[in-house]
């Protein structure tokens, strides 16, 4: 590499670095409206509620997470393993019609309550990753801030709309054995 | 000439209310301005961001929201403390701040006191508000506390001498320790044999006013030298345990001291309230004269906010060897420089 001609002391080029800033920031426009100040346009700063952010929600964010109700099978292992105790679930046997005609009626277990308090979840995916039976997803939206702190606990109905959020896995790199998984639709 | 803020009307007790009211309009205008301009506004431009913007148009309103909130909190003070001295001691940092305001020069007329030795009245007064800092960290009863306040006595200390030898420099040059003369020798004087725009002293002291905008900086405690206050490592210092109103008043004293030594820069090094070519005693200058200070003076803020949002942290031992290695043999060479210059030209 070249050395640089003239060696400034780094001390001034933090100075020119700060100022270069404040003033791209300050005047961000080209051409006959230079001498305008205008911070808004400049700066990175998007005004949340006011505009809607460039690129959200983010591919596979945590933003909140959805539940496929007809593929829990009440094993409780999510409700386990939250850090902060914040999915309640209920459940009760049921007889489900037998898998081939003439077969004998099966006992499976049926949702009766699943509630995930938003309040206390910490978002560490733990319920997710822990779900053997691809009933729990990560959705990226996350838009449901509420006045009342009682009304962030999402019941069965809520976290089961949130399933037509959750995007689809992405496709692993090229080689790669492994098969992809599918969100059930 | 007769004039309202010349005081030479009223009795004794009119005039002192009218000194304590102009000085806290000036504190509190001035710290609110710096504030705005430059902790909101300024340091959010410079790292890209908008900063406030919800309370009134860009967030100028911000402020008052801030003070409310201050207001509404809880006086806590802690149990082990030692009440009265923590509850007296940010009133004596403000005090400070408050008699170095009543000094400055506004205008031909417009100045609450006019002392024949106003510099030094002002550098002597700057070094009150230690005493208040070194009260508050031993009566708050906690480490952080006490490291912050001894780490401040030990800056503050070491950084009074440089920037008493950097203004000496403008003393030998104007002749007189009187702000006023020291502005009216800016206005009529001459670099070496031109008079064309007089003679702000920056330009003849420039050595000195860069040392005393960095002994300023450092008695701010502002940020490459915030060591009393580096809240990675003892939490904020002195101010720890204090919140609420006593809070507050810390936080206008650290800015409204900035105001008062921007503007006393301003009066040393960049000729005051004086503008070239308008007769000093003209009667304009008593209303134009506050502007031009004014705008000086947030030229100097400027200068020390910059600088305070462009650098990381001093070591506290560097700090230390900066002071008494760098600036103050600067200083002691440049006032050499200057007397020699004094009587051979």
């Amino acid at each position: 590499m070249p050395r640089p001609a003239l060696k400034i002391p780094g001390l001034f080029t933090g100075l020119k670095i700060t100022m270069g800033i404040f003033l791209k920031t300050m005047f961000p426009a080209r051409g006959i409206k230079t001498l305008l100040p205008a911070p808004t346009l400049g700066a990175v700063t998007v005004q949340y509620p006011h505009k809607s952010p460039p690129e959200v929600p983010a591919a596979r964010a945590r933003g909140v997470i959805a539940l496929k109700e007809e593929n829990c099978t009440v094993c409780m292992l999510c409700s386990r393993s939250c850090p902060d105790w914040c999915i309640y679930i209920e459940g009760h046997k049921t007889k489900a019609p037998p898998r081939r005609p003439g077969g004998k009626e099966r006992t499976v277990s049926a949702l009766d309550r699943f509630d995930i308090d938003y309040a206390l979840c910490m978002y560490c995916g733990i319920c997710v990753e822990v779900c053997p039976f691809d009933a729990l997803f990560w959705s990226p939206e996350f838009e449901y801030s509420e006045p009342r702190l009682a009304d962030l606990l999402h019941d069965m109905d809520r976290l089961g709309e949130w399933m037509e959020t959750v995007p689809d896995f992405e496709t692993y790199e090229a080689g790669s054995d492994a098969k992809v998984r599918k969100v059930p639709r | 000439m007769a004039s309202v803020l010349a005081l030479d009307w009223g009795n004794y007790w009119q005039q002192s209310i009218f000194r304590v009211l102009g000085s806290a309009v000036f504190i509190i205008l001035g710290a609110g301005t710096f504030v705005i301009a430059f902790l909101f506004k300024m340091m959010s431009y410079m790292q890209s961001r908008l900063g406030p913007m919800e309370a009134g148009p860009h967030g100028t309103l911000q402020l008052v929201a801030e003070v409310g909130k201050f207001l509404q909190k809880e006086d806590l003070v802690p149990a082990r403390a030692d009440e009265r001295l923590f509850k007296l001691a940010p009133y004596i940092v403000l005090a400070s701040t408050f008699l170095l305001a009543v000094v400055m020069p506004f205008g031909p007329d417009a100045y609450f006191v006019n002392l024949d030795t106003g510099v030094f009245l002002a550098l002597a007064l700057s070094s009150i508000s230690v005493i208040g800092i070194l009260v508050a960290g031993w009566a708050s009863a906690n480490k952080y506390s006490l490291i912050g306040g001894l780490r401040a006595a030990g800056q503050l200390i070491a950084y009074e001498l440089p920037m008493v030898l950097a203004v000496v420099g403008v003393v030998i040059q104007a002749g007189t320790l009187n702000l006023q003369g020291i502005v009216a020798a800016q206005h009529s004087g001459e670099i070496f044999g031109w008079d064309g725009i007089g003679n702000p002293f920056i330009l003849t002291q420039l050595v000195g006013f860069v040392v005393f905008l960095i002994a300023t900086q450092a008695e701010l405690a502002q940020t490459p030298f915030d060591m009393p206050i580096a809240e990675s490592e003892i939490v904020t210092g002195y101010m720890t345990e204090y919140s609420g109103m006593r809070f507050l008043l810390f936080f206008i004293a650290e800015f409204a001291t900035a105001a008062v030594f921007a503007a006393l820069a301003a009066t040393l090094f960049l000729g005051g309230w004086a503008v070239p070519f308008v007769d000093l005693d003209d009667n304009v200058m008593n209303v134009v004269g506050p502007l031009v200070l004014v705008t000086k003076m947030m030229l100097v803020g400027t200068l020390i906010f910059w600088a305070r949002f462009t650098f990381p942290r001093f070591r506290e031992d560097q700090l230390q060897s900066f002071a008494w290695k760098a600036l103050i043999p600067i200083s002691l060479v440049n006032i050499l420089a200057t007397m020699v210059l004094k009587v051979a030209l």
